[in-house]
């Protein structure tokens, strides 16, 4: 073999190719970016131009109106915030202690890889598929809708999504770190408790608020389950009002009050949800700064 | 392969380590001499590490590891039914190859081995932290920060706060894993003085890549390869006049 140098300029036709396509894939992920902003964009420039004006404080202080009264949210902003928080406070233990499971004890068996499996059915299934089965269990069965039965429905679109982030979260923390906790004569509870959560803690919350943002704009799930209320109810155990689905039946109607104020609370769902996601971002970049 | 003169701290016996399949460790027969350093050396891959994690039983956080044979600790059957695993990882402390500082303050990663078995006063505590610290020849770096995290200090720091985590629960045995592998010079001298300080009062068993490093810390080597313990003597003769071949080559350079 003759031992010519290899032409190494711009006419080298291997180098050329690997620029040409290098290129050619750079703007079609610009491109894509630029597609779903645009969306993005147009999206809360809609919600703003028209809720804006109608996010008044009678929204925060007045109940749901009857067609062509002038009226407010509040109702459907504190039966929300209830079903949400239950929502939260059964999902939450459940799914950590699943997720747990799963990422620590969940080696060996068939229980953990067909728990795995099943939760991610979960995770994708149409939250309608979850109404109507909270329907059949929690609703046709006592012959009445309640709070409970829709705090009962979107517990359980938390409970996955808390289960895959927990596990995956737990799963990053190094196993040395257990095997050290270990090797001090630690049960393995402790080191779980101790030092695992201790490493996962600020995945696992972001996890948590990120299922509260899904929650908190579901409407499917509550139709059949919370129903609706026109007035101020706090009672669990009645039907509730709740932004979404006060949003679905206004936008729906008629009356230009009533979608005034849809255009309001879905503004107000989606600046909480913009909240949640903030907050979700800002502690997990402070945990990475941290560690 | 065995001192005879030496009181016997850990034994292994006719002893054999199965990953899944894997034939990982062959019939070992050793017995770790009391109050003396002892370093395991041989190519990546000969089972030294492995043997030292059968010593306090680590390979049991995984399902498929599992050993056959006996492994005496004071004479005392470790797997048998009246040890309980965390006492015996109480009493064989270990330090492994990276530096493994929990997430929480300098202070915190001491006490937490502590806090599991002792119910110490505030003062007590404090004594304790400061002791081990001291003896793991940290504290001076770190006696003005004992409340941030451990995450914080550097790698060689970290590895000593380990040390110091180990020694703070009073074991009778050290395990380290390869604790230098991951520093620099200046660390690795500081964690050397510190085994020659520790074999005081401890049994230190230490796996090494280095063979300077076991030359210079050690008081008997064993050289390990495919799983079996080819040759244990005291240091000197092993780094001197081995009785093997195979010993001499990989010492000499000649082969690994």
């Amino acid at each position: 073999m003759k031992s010519e140098t290899v032409m190494k300029g711009l006419d080298n036709k291997r180098y050329m190719r690997r620029k040409f396509v290098n290129g050619l894939t750079l703007s079609l992920s610009v491109g894509t970016v630029i597609f779903a902003l645009t969306f993005l964009v147009w999206i809360l420039w809609t919600l703003f131009s028209q809720g804006l004006s109608h996010l008044t404080l009678d929204v925060f202080t007045k109940m749901t109106p009857p067609p062509g009264s002038s009226g407010g949210l509040l109702n459907a902003i504190v039966g929300s915030l209830y079903m949400v928080f239950f929502a939260t406070v059964i999902g939450t233990p459940v799914g950590i202690l699943a997720g747990t499971y799963l990422s620590e004890y969940g080696k060996s068996g068939w229980l953990a890889p067909t728990t795995r499996f099943i939760n991610d059915i979960l995770l994708s299934a149409p939250s309608i598929v979850i109404g109507l089965f909270v329907y059949e269990v929690a609703v046709h069965s006592v012959n009445h809708f309640s709070g409970w039965a829709g705090s009962f429905a979107l517990s359980l679109l938390v409970i996955p999504v808390v289960v895959r982030t927990t596990e995956n979260m737990m799963s990053l923390v190094p196993s040395t770190l257990r095997e050290a906790a270990a090797a001090l004569g630690a049960p393995y509870w402790k080191v779980i408790v101790n030092v695992v959560y201790k490493s996962a803690r600020t995945g696992i919350l972001t996890g948590l608020l990120l299922a509260v943002a899904r929650i908190s704009g579901e409407t499917a799930p509550l139709l059949f389950t919370a129903l609706n209320n026109q007035f101020w109810s706090t009672d669990m155990n009645q039907p509730i009002s709740s932004l979404a689905v006060v949003i679905f039946q206004f936008a729906m109607s008629p009356y230009e009050d009533w979608q005034h104020l849809a255009w309001a609370g879905a503004l107000l769902i989606t600046l909480f949800v913009l909240g949640l996601n903030i907050l979700a971002r800002t502690v997990f970049r402070q945990n990475q700064s941290h560690s | 392969m065995s001192t005879q003169t030496l009181q016997a701290k850990i034994s292994a016996k006719n002893m054999n380590f199965y990953y899944g399949k894997f034939h990982a460790l062959k019939d070992i027969n050793i017995d770790i001499p009391a109050s003396q350093v002892t370093a395991f050396i041989g190519p990546s891959g000969c089972g030294k590490s492995t043997l030292l994690r059968t010593f306090n039983r680590m390979y049991q956080l995984y399902p498929k590891q599992r050993v056959e044979g006996k492994i005496l600790l004071d004479g005392k059957d470790i797997h048998s039914a009246e040890q309980d695993l965390n006492l015996l990882r109480a009493k064989v402390g270990m330090v492994f190859q990276k530096p493994t500082p929990f997430p929480m303050s300098i202070y915190d990663n001491v006490a937490f081995g502590v806090k599991l078995y002792e119910n110490l006063s505030k003062s007590e505590m404090n004594d304790r932290v400061e002791w081990a610290l001291q003896k793991a020849a940290i504290w001076n770096e770190v006696k003005d920060k004992l409340h941030q995290s451990g995450s914080g200090l550097s790698g060689g720091q970290q590895q000593r706060l380990c040390i110091a985590r180990g020694v703070a629960v009073k074991p009778n045995v050290l395990l380290l894993d390869e604790p230098c592998s991951a520093l620099d010079p200046i660390s690795t001298a500081r964690i050397e003085d510190l085994i020659h300080e520790l074999k005081k009062e401890y049994t230190i068993v230490i796996v090494t890549h280095n063979m300077q490093q076991a030359a210079r810390v050690s008081d008997y080597t064993a050289y390990m390869y495919l799983g079996e313990l080819m040759e244990f003597d005291q240091t000197n003769t092993i780094f001197t006049r081995p009785s093997r071949k195979e010993t001499e080559d990989y010492i000499t350079g000649k082969f690994g």
